[in-house]
């Protein structure tokens, strides 16, 4: 059983790694979209240090997004979903490496570029590293609640923006939490309540997802 | 008496064509009742005056918008378990109603707020909630209507509806959360003083809004069952009545 | 009874414009709804009732050229 799951999570990861280009596209998006606000907003600086972790937030939020149709949708054209399927493994094995897959590629660089952008909103290096250490949390939560709604709208016209509809909704939580732990540390309030609520999000989105997810693909792939 | 008798589409096509016209004149006598109530009986209220009444309607709507979402995952569950192609009809006929009630909620709530809030629109928590609801059908609506394939269509939706239906809580609590720290409009929710008549006139027009939705949701149904059954022997017979009558 | 008047009661108390902007637009989004289910109900009977006019006629055809 976990062999397959190396096996998936491997070979997702060097499909990942040879699409690189597409990768650094949804990196640069997370980077472009982010560096947007103050063009918005203005750059006066006590306002952009309070909207900083928010806007991170929402951009890692897009960029997530943007990202989601990838899980399945090259696997869903090669057929190889198809074969998934029909092999013995059961498919929330495979379904929990894909979404491993898809967050080490998309999430976990969005963690890593995070400070430079709070850097830009001059947040102070103590916030930085709640936002970073927020994000590193909250990501897994967002690959996980998109792959449901990625796989739901596998192969249909106008994916994407459906896709958006589905879940942007159901990520708003993760946002709250996210974006408010930073807050909450600023105002002396405390780390604690918000990150244990979103590892407590993180594992009710681990436990349910993946099999959501895969219940969804065999319907899609029916 | 079986239940699994009226998951026949074919039953339960016929049985909601009865009860349809029988909840349609419930909603309509207890709403004549409300009305009467809401307008005639209440007593004005001390504080905010006449434009409480804006409660009658907008209470209602927001429960029944609530109420419908988790009917429509209760009926998802059920067709996801026991593979009956009633439950998901009845799911798919219930989303545009309580979209429309999620809306309603919304858009009543946003002018009772105004007289009494000085905004239409506050990011109180109860208001949030309401508008990702709002979202979660629209996202129902937009998912099972873009999917050409029936079946696929079906459980795609129950799928959607079921983690809609776990997320609500979770979106509630959030917003909540979120909202008491961030208190930073200066809005006092000035309670109303409710008193029996209120309460009262309150219930009948949510027991209207019940018979209503149900009403509405069975008359849907029936369409949807002629779409998707009408390669059956049955659904032929009744097409080829009633189809020349329209 | 609340209202001396017929003016009074359409100007409750002054909030006329939010208490009927609200009743008025739940009653037309009623209406609307109530319509489009009598439309909904119409075109598909009309619709399915014709695909099964031109599946017979497709039948009927296939039959006289087997016979």
């Amino acid at each position: 059983m976990s062999k397959a799951f190396i096996a998936v999570l491997r070979r997702d990861l060097l499909l990942a790694w040879r699409s690189r280009a597409d990768l650094l596209v949804a990196l640069s998006f997370f980077v472009v979209v982010a560096s947007l606000f103050p063009f918005g907003v203005g750059s006066d600086p006590d306002q952009l240090r309070a909207i900083g972790p928010g806007v991170v937030w929402v951009a890692a939020l897009l960029a997530t997004l943007l990202a989601l149709p990838r899980m399945f949708s090259q696997d869903f054209d090669s057929g190889v979903l198809e074969q998934l399927l029909l092999s013995q493994e059961p498919p929330v094995v495979w379904v929990s490496a894909k979404i491993a897959a898809h967050w080490l590629s998309t999430g976990l660089p969005l963690v890593v570029v995070s400070p430079l952008l709070a850097l830009m909103y001059g947040l102070k290096p103590s916030a930085i590293e709640v936002l970073a250490l927020a994000l590193l949390i909250g990501t897994p939560i967002l690959s996980l609640i998109g792959a449901i709604g990625a796989a739901l709208t596998l192969g249909l016209r106008g994916a994407g923006s459906l896709l958006a509809l589905l879940v942007l909704p159901l990520m708003v939580p993760v946002l709250i939490f996210g974006a408010g732990s930073v807050d909450a540390w600023a105002s002396g309030i405390g780390l604690r309540a918000h990150l244990l609520l979103m590892g407590g999000g993180l594992f009710a989105a681990l436990a349910l997802a993946p099999f959501a997810s895969a219940a969804a693909l065999r319907i899609t792939m029916d | 008496m079986n239940l699994f008798k009226f998951s026949s589409p074919q039953t339960f096509y016929s049985l909601a064509g009865k009860l349809a016209p029988a909840f349609g004149v419930i909603a309509a006598v207890l709403a004549a009742i409300g009305l009467y109530i809401s307008f005639f009986v209440a007593p004005t209220d001390a504080v905010q005056g006449e434009v409480y009444r804006i409660i009658f309607i907008h209470v209602p709507a927001a429960w029944m918008s609530m109420v419908i979402y988790l009917a429509m995952a209760f009926w998802s569950a059920i067709g996801l378990g026991l593979g009956t192609r009633v439950s998901f009809y009845m799911s798919k006929a219930l989303a545009p109603t309580g979209a429309l009630f999620c809306f309603l909620a919304l858009w009543t709530g946003a002018l009772w707020g105004r007289p009494t809030w000085g905004t239409y629109w506050a990011w109180d928590a109860r208001m949030t909630s309401q508008l990702l609801l709002l979202f979660l059908y629209f996202g129902h609506i937009a998912l099972t209507n873009a999917i050409e394939d029936a079946r696929r269509a079906d459980k795609a939706g129950a799928i959607i509806a079921l983690v809609g239906a776990v997320n609500i809580p979770v979106i509630y609590f959030s917003v909540k959360w979120w909202n008491t720290l961030h208190q930073g409009s200066s809005i006092n929710l000035t309670k109303i003083s409710v008193v029996n008549t209120m309460l009262i006139g309150m219930l009948i027009m949510a027991l209207a809004a019940w018979a209503y939705s149900i009403a509405v949701a069975l008359v849907r149904v029936r369409s949807i069952i002629l779409e998707r059954e009408r390669r059956t022997e049955w659904a032929g017979v009744e097409i080829a009545a009633q189809g020349g009558r329209a | 009874m609340n209202w001396d008047s017929l003016s009074a009661f359409i100007d409750m108390g002054g909030r006329g414009a939010f208490v009927w902007g609200s009743y008025g637009v739940t009653l037309a989004l009623i209406v609307a709804e109530l319509w489009t289910l009598s439309q909904r109900r119409r075109d598909t009977l009309r619709r399915l009732s014709r695909l099964q006019q031109l599946n017979g006629d497709e039948l009927n055809g296939n039959d006289s050229q087997s016979s």
